[in-house]
């Protein structure tokens, strides 16, 4: 099976966001791969361990991507490609991202291509779907189990809590959630491994795109950090009092019922 | 992984030569497969080990085990065990990364320091063809676990002194154990001890010894102050019988291995000692970014700022020193052929060379380590002396540290002795220095340092070098042979000479990163350096002025004070001032941050 993983880089979860001049400060934090990509990647491996072929991620990055790059292949991928986009594009948004996976994948012929359900940073879960949308392959979002038999993937997706069993011919990209698997550390020997795995390096113009056929078709107007929590009340008196308080705060004050 | 350099240095050189940055490995240089081997130790501790740590600390051996087991599956047991024995044969910055993860994981990071290093390194080191071939691949895996006797209730820090006997049976076929080994780490569920014994009762020599072998038993589980998550019992040999085959090295040579391991592991637990307080450091920041008095978080007094600045300045020296000490090591073994690589006994001789450099990290890192738990719980106030709190164990935990793999005391005594013995047998000039130094002091000139980012420093580091030069002549000419009767002087010297080795490292580390990427982006480290330098400085001042007092009198006392006054003369940099900026950035990230 020829299987793809759609990688992105995100922000350590430890990391605080520090917003300055309405752009997210990014000078000295540490990266890792999105959690939801983990899950993608993990399930990759695993469906290639048992029906054979080969694992290739893919991010569209900078060249520090390189390194989440790297852990995915010292997790046991096969192959690597970073789309280093870091001199063509200002600010792209999911658009850009998906139509530059479209030129990649044109040559292609996926068998399984999987994603993160959301990226922790922006969480628009839009890219996995629109990809999906135009290389005219089903696609199946927030998957909870896989099993692919013959030229059927039979999938489990989390509706809100609860679970919808799909069956869908192949190709499909499917984005994963939380629950899927359990994703491996990368291994000593896996790490020791991956510097010698193929990590290709492309940049848009070898995708026969232009800076313009990827422009963001969205526009970011304002980069702003929610605010500060503020201390809670307890309430006293009477338990009816108290509901009767409760219901006339949330009515008029937090104004959400 | 890292890269060779054409110059070697010899250990304890530092005292003599002139070193650059660029001389030394710091963790500035580390590659990202060193970062990936750090993340995913770090990973497998917070993942699978924290969880375990209650079950662990009741002495629920099992999980210890089946943890040791899956740390073999990732390749974490396998760093120092050659390829071809089924190890990862990886170099030792990426060993000691992994020591220095696994830290935070408290007493059973003893248990995989002790399976990884004392246990298993004696068969890397010095085992025969079949005796890797029989034990490595599985020690490697986690298979079998290892474990090292040499303390026996009668010989501690002299360790030669063991009772344990091996006598050769009448068919030639096996020896006789008979003795009793105490304090055995991972005694519990070990299945291969390596064991010291008298052949005879005179020659001293090392047996790879299975727990299944008959005649083998362990006693009851220690009741222990800290480390409660490893195992430790007494080791008992009744006419055990081990196979002749199992005699490790050679017969009567056990104490080359002994020493040798005992480099390993002291060097080892400085890492630890670095990981430990770096977590120490993180836990107490945290809490005095929560932890609110007369309405505001315990971090905004200064007061609070200046123990987490003194501590984290402190780990930023030692840090810089012990990964000096691993480059050091890298260095020489670049030097060795394939072949001498695959020879274990030429590994240990590269470490070997840089025993004074093991010893000094052992003691300044394990005391930084009990320095910075002790004011973690300091910061904690009452919370600290509850069970409920992870400060709480890392503070008994630290305790051991000062006492295993030779005292902390020990390693100090052995520090000046061995520097004399090097000047003794020519291989290092410290005479010629310290004669030379006598003439240079009486035509010195007071001299004043540029305001250049660590000019200060340097001029206090070159000073301290001559200090300590001063101090070390001054009592070899003095005392001659009887100099070992000093015990006083001697720990006043080991203080010196670990000071300026520590101070160096940090100026070396920081001067490199300048240099690499400019003082706006290591204003941290120029920080802790000035504050570890400064601070250093004025202890070794006073332990010289203690020691001349104690070798001197009359006039030549007061020609050798006014010396010391000459060379201790600056103007001192305002630490206080230093360690709130430095404070304020640690506060910010919650953790050592360099």
């Amino acid at each position: 099976m020829d299987i793809y993983v759609l990688l992105k880089k995100t922000f350590d979860t430890e990391e605080k966001i520090v917003v300055s001049n309405g752009r997210i400060e990014d000078d000295g934090a540490e990266f890792i791969i999105n959690p939801y990509d983990e899950y993608a990647i993990e399930e990759a491996i695993n469906q290639r361990d048992e029906h054979g072929g080969e694992v290739t991620v893919v991010t569209v990055g900078d060249e520090e991507s390189e390194k989440q790059l790297r852990t995915a292949l010292a997790m046991g991928a096969d192959k690597a490609v970073l789309i280093d986009t870091e001199d063509d594009l200002e600010d792209g948004d999911q658009y850009s991202t998906a139509k530059i996976l479209e030129a990649f994948f044109e040559d292609k012929e996926p068998d399984l291509i999987l994603a993160g359900n959301v990226a922790i940073d922006e969480a628009s879960g839009q890219v996995g779907p629109r990809l999906a949308d135009r290389l005219g392959i089903s696609y199946v979002t927030t998957i909870t189990a896989l099993t692919i038999e013959e030229e059927t993937a039979k999938i489990d997706k989390d509706v809100e809590g609860d679970i919808e069993k799909v069956e869908v011919p192949l190709p499909v990209l499917v984005t994963c959630q939380q629950g899927l698997n359990e994703p491996r550390y990368p291994s000593l020997p896996g790490i020791m491994k991956a510097k010698k795995k193929p990590l290709e390096e492309l940049e848009i113009d070898d995708l026969d795109l232009d800076e313009d056929d990827v422009e963001a078709k969205t526009k970011t107007v304002e980069v702003f950090l929610p605010p500060e929590k503020e201390a809670g009340r307890v309430l006293e008196g009477e338990l009816d009092d108290q509901v009767k308080e409760l219901v006339s705060l949330l009515k008029d004050e937090a104004k959400v019922l | 992984m890292s890269e060779t350099k054409e110059k070697l240095f010899k250990g304890g050189g530092f005292l003599v030569e002139d070193i650059t940055g660029e001389d030394v490995i710091t963790p500035e240089d580390f590659t990202d497969e060193h970062k990936m081997i750090a993340k995913t130790t770090e990973d497998f501790v917070n993942g699978e080990v924290v969880p375990k740590i209650d079950n662990l600390e009741n002495h629920e051996f099992d999980h210890s085990v089946d943890l040791l087991k899956k740390a073999g599956e990732l390749g974490l047991l396998g760093a120092d065990v050659p390829e071809e024995y089924g190890g990862l044969a990886l170099d030792k910055i990426s060993s000691s990364l992994i020591t220095e993860k696994f830290a935070p994981a408290g007493g059973f990071s003893i248990t995989h320091g002790a399976h990884v290093g004392i246990g298993s390194l004696p068969i890397v080191f010095f085992g025969n063809e079949e005796q890797k071939q029989k034990y490595l691949p599985k020690l490697a895996t986690g298979e079998l676990i290892a474990a090292y006797a040499l303390t026996e209730p009668g010989s501690g820090s002299d360790a030669l002194g063991a009772k344990t006997s091996a006598k050769l049976n009448d068919a030639g076929t096996h020896y006789i154990l008979n003795g009793e080994k105490q304090w055995i780490t991972n005694s519990a569920f070990a299945d291969v001890f390596v064991v010291y014994a008298k052949i005879n009762g005179e020659h001293f020599t090392a047996f790879i010894v299975e727990r299944d072998f008959p005649g083998v038993s362990t006693g009851p589980e220690e009741k222990k102050m800290g480390i409660k998550s490893s195992s430790t019992r007494t080791l008992v040999l009744e006419d055990a019988e081990i196979p002749v085959e199992n005699l490790l090295g050679e017969k009567g040579k056990g104490h080359k291995i002994a020493f040798n391991i005992l480099n390993v592991g002291r060097y080892k637990l400085a890492i630890g000692g670095v990981g430990g307080s770096k977590r120490g450091l993180e836990v107490a920041t945290k809490y005095v970014n929560e932890r609110k008095q007369f309405g505001t978080p315990i971090s905004s007094f200064s007061l609070t700022q200046e123990k987490l600045a003194t501590m984290a300045a402190s780990i930023y020296a030692n840090e810089s020193a012990v990964y000096r000490t691993v480059g050091l090591f890298e260095q020489r073994m670049g030097s060795l052929t394939d072949e001498q690589l695959k020879d274990g006994r030429e590994i240990a001789k590269a470490i070997a060379e840089y025993q004074i450099e093991c010893s000094m990290n052992k003691y300044t890192a394990t005391e930084c380590l009990d320095y910075v738990v002790d004011e973690a719980v300091q910061m904690h106030g009452g919370y600290g002396f509850m069970q409920e709190y992870e400060v709480e164990r890392m503070y008994r935990d630290s305790r051991i540290n000062r006492i295993f793999e030779g005292t902390n005391e020990i390693n100090r005594l052995l520090v000046p002795g061995t520097l004399m013995k090097k000047a003794m047998k020519g291989e290092l000039p410290l005479l010629q220095k310290a004669q030379g130094l006598q003439e240079e002091l009486m035509m010195m000139m007071p001299e004043e340092p540029g305001t250049e980012p660590l000019e200060q420093e340097k001029y206090l580091l070159k000073n301290a070098k001559k200090i300590v030069l001063l101090g070390a002549g001054l009592a070899a000419q003095k005392y001659m042979q009887k100099l070992e009767n000093e015990q006083e002087i001697l720990v006043n010297l080991a203080d010196m000479v670990a000071e300026v080795y520590n101070m160096e490292s940090a100026i070396l580390r920081t001067e490199k990163a300048i240099n690499q990427s400019g003082e706006v982006k290591n204003k941290q480290k120029l920080l802790y350096t000035q504050v570890y330098v400064q601070e250093a400085f004025n202890r070794i001042e006073a332990d010289a002025k203690e020691t001349l007092i104690a070798v001197e009198e009359g006039d030549t006392l007061r020609m050798m004070l006014s010396s010391l006054r000459k060379l201790t003369r600056h103007t001192p940099t305002n630490v206080i001032a230093k360690k709130r900026e430095i404070a304020e950035r640690v506060i910010e990230e919650e953790k050592y941050i360099v």
